[in-house]
C-alpha cells in the first residue's frame, strides 16, 4: 500500500471510531461543568443507539438515504428524555450523582433489550440496518493534491460534524452569557445563586445537553459501526467518553482532541495489520492503551484540582 | 442507633415495593400479566429444592462483590472496579487450578481461592495507591482498570490457558471443584456449592472487622472525616490503601468462588461481567451493612434466577427483572424524598401527641 492510502485509512478509521466518543464526551462536559457528575453516559448512549436503530428500521423505506441522519436526531431526543431521570434525581431529589448515574447504566440496557424483545419477536437483537452511514468524499476539497486524498476522501462526515459541534460547544461555554452561568453553577453555586442565577435551571440545561449529545453519540455508534442494536452495541464507549472528558480537562476542545486520540487507539488493532512497524505488536496493547494512558496522564500530568469545584455536590439552598 | 437502622430498613422496604410497582407498570403497559409473572418468579426462584440451590449459589458473587463495594464505601471511596476485580479473581483462580492441578484437592482449592483473591486485591490496590499518594479519583481509575482487566483476561485466556483456536480454558480438575457430589445430590443437581458457606463466614468476618477491630474503625473514621482522623493520629494514606485492597480481595474472592464452584473454567468475553455492577446494587440497597447485604443479595439473586423462568412460562422478556432492580436502586438513590416524608409524618404525629398532652 502506498503511504497516501495508509494515511487515508488511518485517518478515516480514526474518525469513524472517534465520532461517537466526541459527541458523548462533549455531553459529559456540559453536565459536569454545570456541577452534575455524569457516570451515566454509557446508559444515555445505549438509549440513543436503541431508539435510532428502531427508527431507522421503521422508516428506512420512506426516508431513503436521509434515514441515518434523522435517526441521529431521534437518538438525541430519547437520550435527552432518558437523562431527565438523572436530572430529577440529582437536582431535585438530592441523590448521590454517582449512584444515580449507575442507575442509568443499569436501567438503559435492561429497558432497551426488554423493548427489543417486544418489538422484534423475542430476539435480543434488531435486524441489520439497510440504510447506514457510509463514507463521504468532500466534493471540492478532495481534489487538493495529497491532503485531499488523505483528509477528505472516503472519510466520516459525521466526525467532521462532531468536531464542529466541539468548537461550537467551546464558544457556547466560554464566550456566551448562558455558558458562563452554566459554568458558574458548577464552580460556586452559592455565589451564582446570590447573583440571581437559578442553579437548578442551569444544571438541568447541563444534564439535558449531556443526554442529547450522549444520545447522538450512541446513535452514531449504531448507525455507522455496529449497524444494529443488541446488548453489546455499546460496550464501554460511554466510559471511554468520560475518560476523554477528563483527559481533556473538562474543556470541549480538549475533550474533542482526547476523543480523536482514543479513536486512533481504537482503530489501531484494525489498521495495525497494514502498517509494517505495528503489524508485529499484539492487538491487546492497542485495546488497553486508551485506558492505561488515561490513568497515567491523570496520575502524572493532571492534579486533582481540575474538575469544576462544585462537581458532584448537591446544591441545597440556604445551607 | 435503633432509629438509624429502622430508617435504613424502611427506606429499603419502600424502595423494593416501589421497584416492583415500576416493574408491574412496565408489564401492564406491554400487555403482560404482572401477578402471574411475579408468581412465576417466586416459584422459579424458591419453589423447589433445585431453584433454591440455584438462588443460593447466585447469591455468592453478589454477597462478595457487594461486601467489596461496601468496604471501600465505608472509607469514603466509590469502587466501581467490582467487575474488573471479580474478573481478575476468576482468572487468577482458574490459572492456579490448571497450573497446579497435581496438588491434593484441599490445598489446590485453598491455593486457587487465595490466588484469585490476591489477583482481585492487586487490581484494586493500584487504584488505592494512586488515590492515597497521587490523589487520583478512584472512580476514574477503577473504571479504566475494569476495561484493562477485560482485555488483559481475554488475551491471557486465549494465549495462555486455552488450546490453540479455542476461546475457553479447559475445565479444572474435579477435585478442585467446590460443587461436590454430596451437594449436587442434596439440591437435585443445582450449581449450589461450598462457596456459599465461605461467603457467609466472610460476612461474619467483615462484620467483626468493622465493629471489633481498630483497623476497621479507622476505615470508618476516614470515611466520615478524613481531616479529623488525621488529626487523631490515623495514618490516612495507609488506611485508604487497606480499604481499597480489602475491597478488591472480596470482589476477587467472588470471582474465585464462581470460577471453582460455578463455571469450572474461564472464557473470552465481549463485556464486563454484570455481577460486579449488581454487587454494587446489593450494597446500596443494604446501606452497606454486612448482614443487610445477605438479604439484599437474596432478593436480587431470587429476582435473577426467577427471571429466567418468567420467560419460560410466558413470553415476557426476562429483562423485566433487571428493570425492577434498576428501579429499586433509583428509589434508594432518591431516599431523601422518603426520608423527608417519613420525618414529616413522624414529626406531625409527635407534635399532635404533644398538643394532646397540652390540652389535657
Amino acid at each position: 500500500m502506498s503511504l497516501t492510502t495508509i494515511l487515508m485509512t488511518v485517518f478515516s478509521t480514526t474518525l469513524i471510531y472517534a465520532a461517537p466518543l466526541i459527541f458523548t464526551a462533549l455531553g459529559g462536559t456540559f453536565s459536569e461543568r454545570s456541577g452534575v457528575v455524569n457516570v451515566g453516559l454509557e446508559g444515555m448512549m445505549i438509549v440513543g443507539a436503541f431508539s435510532s436503530t428502531v427508527f431507522n428500521l421503521a422508516f428506512a423505506n420512506v426516508l431513503g438515504s436521509a434515514t441515518p441522519w434523522i435517526s441521529l436526531l431521534v437518538g438525541a431526543v430519547f437520550g435527552l428524555l432518558f437523562s431527565i431521570l438523572h436530572a430529577v434525581a440529582t437536582i431535585n431529589f438530592r441523590a448521590d450523582h454517582i449512584i444515580s448515574g449507575t442507575v442509568l447504566n443499569l436501567m438503559a440496557p435492561a429497558l432497551c433489550v426488554f423493548l427489543t424483545r417486544i418489538f422484534y419477536s423475542g430476539k435480543g437483537q434488531t435486524p441489520v440496518l439497510d440504510q447506514s452511514m457510509g463514507t463521504f468524499t468532500f466534493p471540492v476539497l478532495s481534489q487538493i493534491p495529497f491532503i485531499g486524498k488523505v483528509l477528505f476522501t472516503r472519510t466520516s462526515l459525521v466526525a467532521f460534524l462532531a468536531v464542529l459541534v466541539g468548537i461550537a460547544s467551546w464558544y457556547f461555554l466560554y464566550r456566551t452569557n448562558i455558558g458562563l452561568r452554566l459554568r458558574s453553577v458548577g464552580e460556586n453555586p452559592t455565589a451564582a445563586d446570590t447573583l440571581g442565577i437559578n442553579v437548578g435551571t442551569y444544571r438541568y440545561l447541563g444534564v439535558l445537553l449531556s443526554g442529547f449529545l450522549g444520545g447522538i453519540g450512541g446513535a452514531v455508534m449504531a448507525q455507522s459501526i455496529t449497524l444494529n442494536f443488541s446488548a453489546s452495541t455499546i460496550s464501554g464507549q460511554g466510559f471511554m467518553s468520560l475518560a476523554a472528558m477528563i483527559f481533556g480537562k473538562w474543556n470541549p476542545l480538549g475533550a474533542t482532541g482526547a476523543a480523536i486520540f482514543f479513536g486512533l487507539a481504537q482503530s489501531l488493532p484494525i489498521i495495525g495489520g497494514y502498517i509494517p512497524v505495528l503489524s508485529h505488536v499484539n492487538s491487546v496493547w492497542f485495546q488497553i492503551a486508551p485506558y492505561a494512558i488515561t490513568v497515567i496522564v491523570l496520575v502524572f500530568f493532571l492534579g486533582k484540582a481540575v474538575a469544576p469545584a462544585a462537581d458532584g455536590q448537591n446544591y441545597i439552598k440556604g445551607k | 442507633m435503633f432509629n438509624k437502622s429502622f430508617k435504613g430498613l424502611s427506606t429499603a422496604l419502600i424502595s423494593i415495593i416501589a421497584g416492583f410497582i415500576v416493574g408491574a407498570i412496565a408489564m401492564l403497559v406491554f400487555g403482560y400479566d404482572p401477578l402471574q409473572n411475579y408468581q412465576n418468579l417466586l416459584v422459579g426462584s424458591l419453589g423447589d429444592i433445585y431453584s433454591i440451590g440455584e438462588t443460593l449459589r447466585n447469591m455468592i458473587p453478589l454477597i462478595l462483590t457487594g461486601l467489596g463495594f461496601a468496604v471501600a464505601s465505608k472509607a469514603g471511596f466509590f469502587n466501581i472496579g467490582g467487575p474488573g476485580q471479580y474478573l481478575m479473581g476468576w482468572f487468577g483462580t482458574i490459572a492456579f487450578a490448571l497450573h497446579f492441578s497435581q496438588l491434593p484437592g484441599i490445598i489446590l482449592i485453598i491455593g486457587a481461592l487465595l490466588c484469585g483473591a490476591l489477583a482481585g486485591g492487586i487490581w484494586s490496590l493500584i487504584a488505592g495507591v494512586l488515590r492515597a499518594y497521587f490523589g487520583t479519583s478512584e472512580v476514574i481509575t477503577t473504571i479504566m482498570l475494569n476495561y484493562i482487566a477485560l482485555y488483559f483476561v481475554n488475551f491471557a485466556v486465549k494465549n495462555w490457558l486455552a488450546a490453540k483456536g479455542s476461546d475457553s480454558s479447559p475445565n479444572i480438575a474435579r477435585k478442585a471443584s467446590l460443587n461436590t457430589h454430596f451437594l449436587q445430590e442434596l439440591t437435585h443437581n443445582s450449581t449450589f456449592n461450598w462457596g456459599f458457606f465461605i461467603a457467609l463466614v466472610i460476612v461474619g468476618l467483615v462484620w467483626i472487622y468493622f465493629n471489633k477491630t481498630r483497623s476497621g474503625f479507622e476505615i470508618k473514621a476516614v470515611g466520615i472525616n478524613e481531616a479529623a482522623s488525621k488529626y487523631a493520629g490515623v495514618n490516612v494514606k495507609r488506611t485508604i490503601v487497606i480499604a481499597m485492597l480489602l475491597s478488591g480481595v472480596l470482589a476477587g474472592l467472588g470471582g474465585a468462588i464462581d470460577g471453582l464452584g460455578n463455571f469450572q473454567n474461564i472464557s473470552v468475553s465481549n463485556n464486563l461481567p454484570n455481577v460486579g455492577f449488581n454487587g454494587m446494587a446489593v450494597a446500596l440497597l443494604a446501606a452497606e451493612n454486612p448482614i443487610g447485604i445477605v438479604f439484599a443479595a437474596l432478593l436480587f439473586s431470587a429476582l435473577q434466577i426467577g427471571g429466567l423462568s418468567i420467560s419460560v412460562y410466558s413470553n415476557t422478556p426476562s429483562e423485566i427483572v433487571e428493570i425492577v432492580i434498576a428501579a429499586i436502586i433509583f428509589f434508594v438513590a432518591i431516599k431523601y424524598v422518603f426520608e423527608r416524608f417519613l420525618k414529616k409524618s413522624w414529626l406531625t404525629r409527635k407534635q399532635q401527641a404533644k398538643k394532646e398532652g397540652a390540652d389535657k
